[in-house]
C-alpha cells in the first residue's frame, strides 16, 4: 500500500512527518500512518510545552534577577541550567498533602486540566509552512476556548481546597479571567477580518505586513489580556503574594503544586506562541520555507522576553483597577480597532475582496495614528482610578494622640 | 477533503487524551515514588490543616462573602455571545457589501449602549 500526501496537507509540509507518514504507509493503511505521523506532532507539542515551561523558568529566574539587580539560580550546571531539573526532582519527592476536608476529585483534577489547557493550546498553531497538529478552520476560536477553560480549573483548585484564602484568589481569578476575555475575543476580531479565515496557518500567509503593524491596538490589547489570563504580575491578584499568600495554589504541594507552575510557565510559552502567530507572522521570515520553526522560535523568544520584562517593571495593581482597566480601557480600545478596521478594508479592498500590501501599509499607518491618539485618550478616562489616590497630608500627631484617644493617661 | 477535515479533529481528540495523560502520569510517577518509598507520605492532623496564617484557623472554612463579579458576568457572556455572531461575519467580510458593514455597526453599536449604559449605573465598578 502506497500512501502519498496531496501537497495541500499539513502534514506536508515536513519532511520528517513526510517520511514518517510514507514509511507507515508501507505497512499499515493509509489513515492509521496518518494518526502515527500525527503522533511525531503531538510527541513534539508536549515537549515543547514541558520543555519550553523548564527554559521559560529558568530565563525567566535568571532575568528578573538580572532586572532586578541580583543574580539568580547559578549553582547547578552552566549559568544554573539544570535548575528546572533540580527543582522537578525536588517537587516529585516532596511529600503531597491533600487538605483535610478538601474536595479529593476536583482538588487532583485542578492541576490536570491547567497543564492539558496549556498543551492544548499549540495544537493550531502552525510551526512551519504546511506544518500544524491540526489546521482547523475555526482555530481562532479554538485557541480562545481553550484559554477559557483555566477559569474552570482555577475555581476548580480555589473552591476544592477548604481554605478561604484559595476561595478569595479563585474568585479574583476568575472575575479577571472573563472579564478579559471580552476585550480579546474583541480584538482578534480584527485579524480575523484582514486574514478573511480563521485558520491560523491562513492568518500567517495573510501576513505580508506583520499585524502587529497593521493592527497595533489589536496586539495591545491582546498582550495585555494575555498577560491577566495568564495570571502574570500586573494583573497577578488571583495569587497576589502579599495579600492571599498565594491565592488558588495556597494548599497544593508536592508535584500538584510542581504541576500548576509548569502549567502556568508553559502557558506563556504557548500564549507567545498564539500572539507570535497573530501578530507577528508565525513562521514567515527569510527562507521560511527551509527554517520556519527557527523563526517562529525567535519570534516565541522575543515575545516571552517582553512577557518577562512587563513583569519585573510593573508593580501589582489593585483589582479595581484591573477591573477598569479590563471594562474601560481595553474594551473601547477593541470595539475602536474593530471599527477602524472594518471601515478601513471595507475602503481599501478591491472588487475581489483582496487586500494588496499596499493597502496593508495604508492600514499601517491610519491605525497607528488612532493607536497614538487613542491610548492617551482612554487613558485620561481612567486616570484617577488607575493612579493611586494623593496623599493627603495628615496632621502631625501629637505625642500620646492615640493613648488619649483611648481614653488613657499620658504622663 | 471532508476526509481530512475529520481526520484533523481525530488528531485533536488524541491530542486532548494525551494532554490529559501526561500529567496525570506525572502524578502516578510521584504517586510510585511514595509506594516505593522515595517520596514520604506520613499525614498527620496537624500538617493537613489549612494554611491561614500560621495559628489554627478558627470556624469553618465555608463563610460565605461576596463574589462581587456577578455583573462582569452577565456582561462577559452578554459580549461573549456577540463575538459568536461577530466572527463568521469577521471571517467573511472581505467579500461582503456595505448592508453587512452597516448592520453590524448597528448591532454593536446596540452593545455600546448596553455597555454605556453599565458603566453609567456604576456596574462597571468593583464595589
Amino acid at each position: 500500500m502506497n500512501c502519498v500526501l496531496a501537497e495541500d496537507n499539513i502534514l506536508h509540509g515536513t519532511p520528517l512527518l513526510r517520511w514518517v507518514y510514507e514509511l507507515a504507509g508501507l505497512f499499515l493503511p493509509c489513515w492509521l500512518s496518518y494518526f502515527i505521523a500525527g503522533f511525531v506532532i503531538m510527541f513534539i507539542l508536549v515537549n515543547a510545552v514541558l520543555l519550553g515551561a523548564a527554559v521559560f523558568v529558568w530565563t525567566e529566574r535568571r532575568l528578573v534577577g538580572r532586572l532586578q539587580n541580583r543574580v539568580g539560580p547559578n549553582r547547578w550546571g552552566p549559568f544554573g541550567m539544570f535548575q528546572p531539573i533540580a527543582d522537578l526532582l525536588k517537587l516529585i519527592v516532596k511529600e503531597d498533602l491533600i487538605p483535610q476536608g478538601a474536595d479529593k476529585i476536583a482538588f487532583v483534577a485542578a492541576p490536570i486540566i491547567m497543564v492539558a489547557t496549556a498543551i492544548l493550546m499549540l495544537a493550531v498553531v502552525p510551526f512551519a509552512k504546511n506544518t500544524a497538529l491540526a489546521d482547523l478552520n475555526v482555530g481562532v476560536l479554538y485557541v480562545l476556548a481553550v484559554t477559557s477553560l483555566t477559569s474552570v480549573a482555577i475555581l476548580m483548585a480555589g473552591w476544592s481546597s477548604n481554605n478561604r484564602y484559595a476561595l478569595f484568589g479563585a474568585a479574583r481569578g476568575v472575575a479577571v479571567l472573563i472579564s478579559y476575555e471580552v476585550p480579546v475575543v474583541l480584538c482578534l476580531l480584527g485579524v480575523v477580518i484582514v486574514a478573511g479565515s480563521m485558520s491560523l496557518a491562513d492568518v500567517v500567509t495573510a501576513q505580508a505586513v506583520p499585524f502587529i503593524l497593521v493592527q497595533p491596538l489589536a496586539m495591545f490589547v491582546f498582550v495585555a489580556g494575555t498577560s491577566a489570563e495568564l495570571n502574570r504580575t500586573p494583573f497577578d491578584v488571583a495569587e497576589a503574594e502579599s495579600e492571599l499568600i498565594a491565592g488558588y495554589h495556597i494548599e497544593y504541594s508536592g508535584i500538584k503544586f510542581g504541576l500548576i507552575q509548569a502549567a502556568e510557565f508553559g502557558g506563556v510559552v504557548t500564549a507567545s506562541a498564539v500572539i507570535a502567530t497573530l501578530f507577528l507572522s508565525g513562521w514567515a521570515g527569510p527562507a521560511s520555507n527551509y527554517i520556519g520553526w527557527l523563526w517562529l522560535l525567535i519570534k516565541i523568544g522575543v515575545v516571552a522576553f517582553l512577557f518577562i520584562w512587563i513583569r519585573a517593571t510593573f508593580p501589582r495593581l489593585r483589582i479595581d483597577q484591573i477591573m477598569a482597566f479590563a471594562w474601560k480601557f481595553l474594551m473601547p480600545l477593541s470595539f475602536i480597532n474593530l471599527m477602524a478596521v472594518s471601515l478601513e478594508v471595507y475602503f481599501l479592498r478591491d472588487s475581489s475582496g483582496a487586500l494588496t500590501t499596499t493597502d496593508l501599509w495604508i492600514m499601517t499607518v491610519i491605525n497607528l495614528v488612532v493607536f497614538a491618539v487613542c491610548i492617551p485618550l482612554f487613558g485620561s478616562l481612567i486616570r484617577d482610578k488607575v493612579r493611586p489616590a494623593q496623599l493627603q497630608p495628615t496632621a502631625r500627631a501629637t505625642p500620646g494622640a492615640t493613648v488619649q484617644q483611648a481614653g488613657g493617661e499620658v504622663t | 477533503m471532508l476526509e481530512d477535515y475529520f481526520r484533523q479533529y481525530g488528531l485533536i481528540a488524541i491530542f486532548i487524551a494525551i494532554a490529559v495523560i501526561v500529567p496525570t502520569s506525572m502524578l502516578t510517577i510521584s504517586w510510585l515514588a511514595s509506594r516505593i518509598g522515595i517520596r514520604p507520605t506520613n499525614p498527620t492532623p496537624v500538617k493537613q490543616e489549612t494554611y491561614e496564617c500560621g495559628m489554627e484557623a478558627i470556624g469553618g472554612r465555608w463563610g460565605q462573602f461576596n463574589f462581587r463579579y456577578y455583573m462582569y458576568a452577565v456582561l462577559f457572556v452578554v459580549f461573549d455571545v456577540e463575538v459568536i455572531f461577530l466572527y463568521p461575519w469577521a471571517a467573511k467580510f472581505l467579500g461582503l457589501p456595505l448592508f453587512a458593514l452597516i448592520e453590524m455597526f448597528v448591532f454593536v453599536g446596540i452593545l455600546l449602549v448596553a455597555w454605556a449604559y453599565a458603566w453609567r449605573k456604576g456596574d462597571l465598578e468593583w464595589a
